[in-house]
């Protein structure tokens, strides 16, 4: 009776995972990188094409902390992290009013991990991720630290204290994702690499699995096939490997290699991995006791992503180079519909909202692509002015992006 | 007059619970303390921040006190206790400033402890920066002492190009205290501007003399799992097989400020290969230090024939003080051994082939060894000679 009780309420939390995945992101909240759906496609927002000092900047505000992570919107919230001190290793989590901008509540902690990086990177790199009610910021440092909305701490694990060779000289960025009750955190590096499914009510870990050596920067995503357990989809050098997200159990694998830096993205029943180019495999089936891997729709060398993630919006999937050319593509077949050269150089990965993509450059100049018609437009430039690497979060017809020094709401 | 009467009767049961909270907070700390690897304990940790986050402004001393001996886990679980309960007294007068003031400057209490009863303090007291840093100099604290060194620095600075002898004994004081890089590098410049010498090598506490043997094979990887002698045996007389032949022990010593050791160009650009160092450390007593170093390179550490960590990842990166490896020293003389392995790959990224150690306390101060100089051997002959025996194989590829 206990077990079909605990059993109903996990079937409900997957549900809501499920309603949230079919619907994409609701427009009220983001919570993690890439949104609610891990798609970074917000369609019924509406975000101004322009902005300046003193046009549709609804608030700028001070960061303590440096920061390529992205912020999260929960409700009336907005809630970023950060990192400080020489050593960068003071780690920061700070919540802050959606409408006015004022902090509600910040806390630090200490990192247990390493914290060198790349100069490029910080401490705070990852984006975190929500639930709706808690907050589960992940650092550099393997630390991931659980507080509910207003600040309490709920948990927290050291992974690099209780694994001490999972660390990387040039840092971690993959960003964890939630699945149900499981908190989905990929810590992959050329030592001591894993990925861990922790309950997101006490951090312990449902699952743990060795995962390549090699070091990773990509971040996981989740399918939803029909009533199934969700799966996480866990990208590496190896290529995919989909595990049920509670149980941890490897499901199917997509053998072929895939990118380290640029993550999958899922649209409809098809997966979009950064291999060989681009290649698209088939989800939404059942595959046969003797399959082990999806099968191959398309494959295209010539959309091969830079940093940025690829982003799908009304069947095309974007996909912006390392040149700085950004490519639109038919999603079902790969063929190249469309072609326009933007001002990069770009680590941010881009955000749709209607039928505008936002590119922000490494200069923190972004460019608004109207991907309405036959060809991409760009309906607006405007700049920060600071660096920006981080990739920018939307809600309702508000846009939220962070640098090292400064947090903007840009809305009108 | 009821509702005043309510309202004092809920003033007096808050005071009261806080009351019955402060005679006893000893389960909940013990709660934090306790919990262990792998999220042992969360659940227990995180009711007991629930509870001790309505500590009254007066138990913050206790609470900070808790941090004595914790684990990183368990300080950053009573970081979060003593901001809440910061936060929700900030305002009230609450805050204990003169007890938080003591703590701070009892300097055996933990340093992390100290730093926070100090960011706490500051909310209340806004010259308590002024009246503290300048006395943290040598703090066990890195960042009281990261503080401090840098009001010398912008003392020294505002004495202008003219100030001579007084600018230099500014920024000599600055440097005893600093350990950062960026602040070191700063006032070693600064000196040297002005025709000072500064010895980097004593100031890090850099080891620079060594013995080493080499290369043994780590094709595909092969070396960094596989146990070649020096591991079974320190036998500095000894041939050994290794890669390309017999080898034997050589010495090697560097002048580099920062106590670089390169192999690749002092030595041989040697790929997939593997070569061990060798260098004795006399101790004035047993103490706790920790070996600090960088390296590009994969490695393994033993001191005293215990083995301590070891990285298997290559070409991400070096920095100062990239790993750190706490040990306990013994008195007399330690034995180090060190592994050090160069992968394969051909890109021009992946070629530096090269090594700092340095001992120091945990608060990165270092800890020099009883002689100046700890040599490698006791036959050691010039330190400014690069590389001073080596296999005749190994000194060929040298030239």
């Amino acid at each position: 009776m206990i077990a079909l009780k605990m059993n109903s309420v996990r079937q409900l939390i997957l549900l809501s995972a499920v309603v949230l995945s079919a619907t994409g992101v609701t427009g009220a909240d983001w919570l993690q990188f890439r949104g609610n759906d891990v798609s970074g496609v917000s369609l019924a927002s509406e975000i101004p094409a322009t902005w300046s000092a003193t046009e549709n900047i609804a608030w700028k505000i001070d960061l303590p902390g440096r920061g390529l992570s992205g912020p999260i919107v929960i409700g009336d919230r907005v809630v970023v992290t950060a990192s400080s001190g020489f050593r960068q290793d003071r780690l920061h989590v700070l919540s802050f009013d959606r409408a006015s901008g004022d902090k509600v509540w910040e806390r630090q902690f200490w990192a247990t991990g390493r914290t060198m990086t790349h100069a490029k990177m910080c401490v705070a790199t990852p984006t975190p991720a929500s639930d709706g009610t808690r907050i589960f910021a992940f650092f550099s440092s393997n630390d991931v630290v659980c507080l509910d909305l207003d600040g309490n701490l709920q948990w927290l694990r050291g992974l690099t204290h209780d694994f001490p060779n999972a660390s990387n000289s040039l840092g971690m960025a993959s960003s964890p994702i939630v699945i149900g009750d499981t908190l989905i955190v990929q810590v992959e590096n050329d030592a001591e690499s894993f990925a861990t499914g922790l309950d997101t009510s006490n951090g312990k870990s449902r699952w743990k699995k060795v995962r390549p050596k090699k070091a990773n920067w990509s971040s996981p995503t989740s399918f939803q096939n029909g009533d199934a357990e969700p799966l996480a989809l866990l990208q590496s050098s190896a290529g995919i490997e989909a595990v049920d997200s509670h149980s941890g159990e490897t499901v199917w694998k997509f053998g072929d290699g895939a990118s380290t830096i640029p993550s999958s993205v899922v649209t409809g029943d098809s997966l979009l991995v950064p291999s060989n180019g681009l290649t698209a495999l088939r989800l939404g089936v059942q595959l046969a006791d003797d399959v082990k891997s999806p099968e191959v729709l398309w494959n295209d060398n010539r959309l091969a992503p830079g940093t940025a993630s690829p982003i799908v919006v009304n069947g095309k999937v974007f996909v912006i180079n390392r040149a700085g050319v950004l490519q639109a593509a038919d999603v079902n077949t790969g063929s190249v519909l469309w072609k326009l050269r933007l001002k990069g150089p770009f680590s941010a990965t881009p955000v749709a909202a209607g039928n505008h993509l936002i590119f922000f450059n490494e200069e923190g100049g972004a460019q608004v692509v109207d991907i309405s018609g036959a060809e991409g437009a760009i309906v607006g430039e405007n700049s920060v002015g600071e660096t920006i690497l981080c990739t920018p979060a939307i809600a309702d017809n508000e846009m939220f992006v962070r640098s090292d020094g400064h947090l903007w709401k840009i809305a009108k | 007059m009821i509702h005043l009467r309510h309202v004092l009767t809920v003033i007096a049961l808050a005071a009261s619970a806080e009351s019955a909270l402060a005679a006893d907070l000893n389960p909940q700390l013990n709660a934090i303390r306790n919990i262990s690897r792998e999220g042992g304990g969360n659940e227990a940790a995180a009711a007991a921040v629930r509870t001790l986050s309505s500590s009254s402004a007066g138990d913050l001393p206790k609470i900070l006190a808790a941090f004595e001996d914790a684990s990183p886990l368990a300080v950053n679980y009573l970081r979060n206790v003593v901001e809440a309960v910061a936060d929700r007294h900030a305002t009230d007068g609450t805050i204990p400033a003169e007890e938080l003031e003591t703590f701070i400057t009892t300097k055996s209490n933990d340093p992390r402890a100290r730093r926070l009863a100090f960011e706490v303090l500051s909310r209340v007291d806004s010259t308590a920066a002024d009246r503290l840093i300048p006395g943290m100099l040598l703090d066990p604290s890195p960042e009281f002492r990261r503080d401090a060194v840098q009001r010398l620095i912008s003392e020294a600075r505002s004495l202008g190009d003219d100030a001579g002898k007084k600018a230099i004994e500014v920024y000599r004081r600055a440097l005893s205290g600093a350990t950062d890089t960026d602040l070191v590098k700063e006032i070693s410049k600064a000196l040297k501007d002005r025709g000072e010498d500064v010895d980097l090598v004593s100031h890090f506490g850099f080891l620079t003399d060594w013995r080493i043997v080499g290369p043994f094979d780590n094709h595909d990887f092969i070396g960094f799992d596989t146990a070649y002698s020096p591991e079974e045996k320190l036998d500095f007389a000894a041939k050994l097989t290794a890669k390309e032949g017999e080898v034997a022990w050589g010495e090697v010593t560097t002048s580099d400020e920062f106590g670089i050791i390169d192999i690749a160009k002092s030595i041989a650009p040697h790929k997939g290969a593997v070569m061990y160092l060798a260098a004795s450390y006399e101790s004035a007593g047993p103490r706790h230090v920790e070996f600090r170093f960088g390296t590009p390179n994969a490695w393994k550490l033993w001191v005293n024939g215990k083995f301590l960590f070891g990285r298997d990842e290559y070409h991400r990166g070096m920095a100062i003080d990239q790993y750190r490896v706490p040990t306990e020293l013994q008195t007399g003389k330690n034995v180090i051994l060190l592994k050090l392995c160069q992968n394969e790959q051909t890109d021009d990224w992946a070629q530096r082939y090269q090594i700092q150690i340095r001992v120091c306390d945990p608060s990165g101060v270092a800890v020099l060894p009883v002689k100046p100089k700890a040599a490698a051997t006791s036959d050691a002959g010039s330190p400014k000679q690069q590389v001073k025996r080596l296999t005749a194989r190994t000194e060929g590829a040298s030239r």
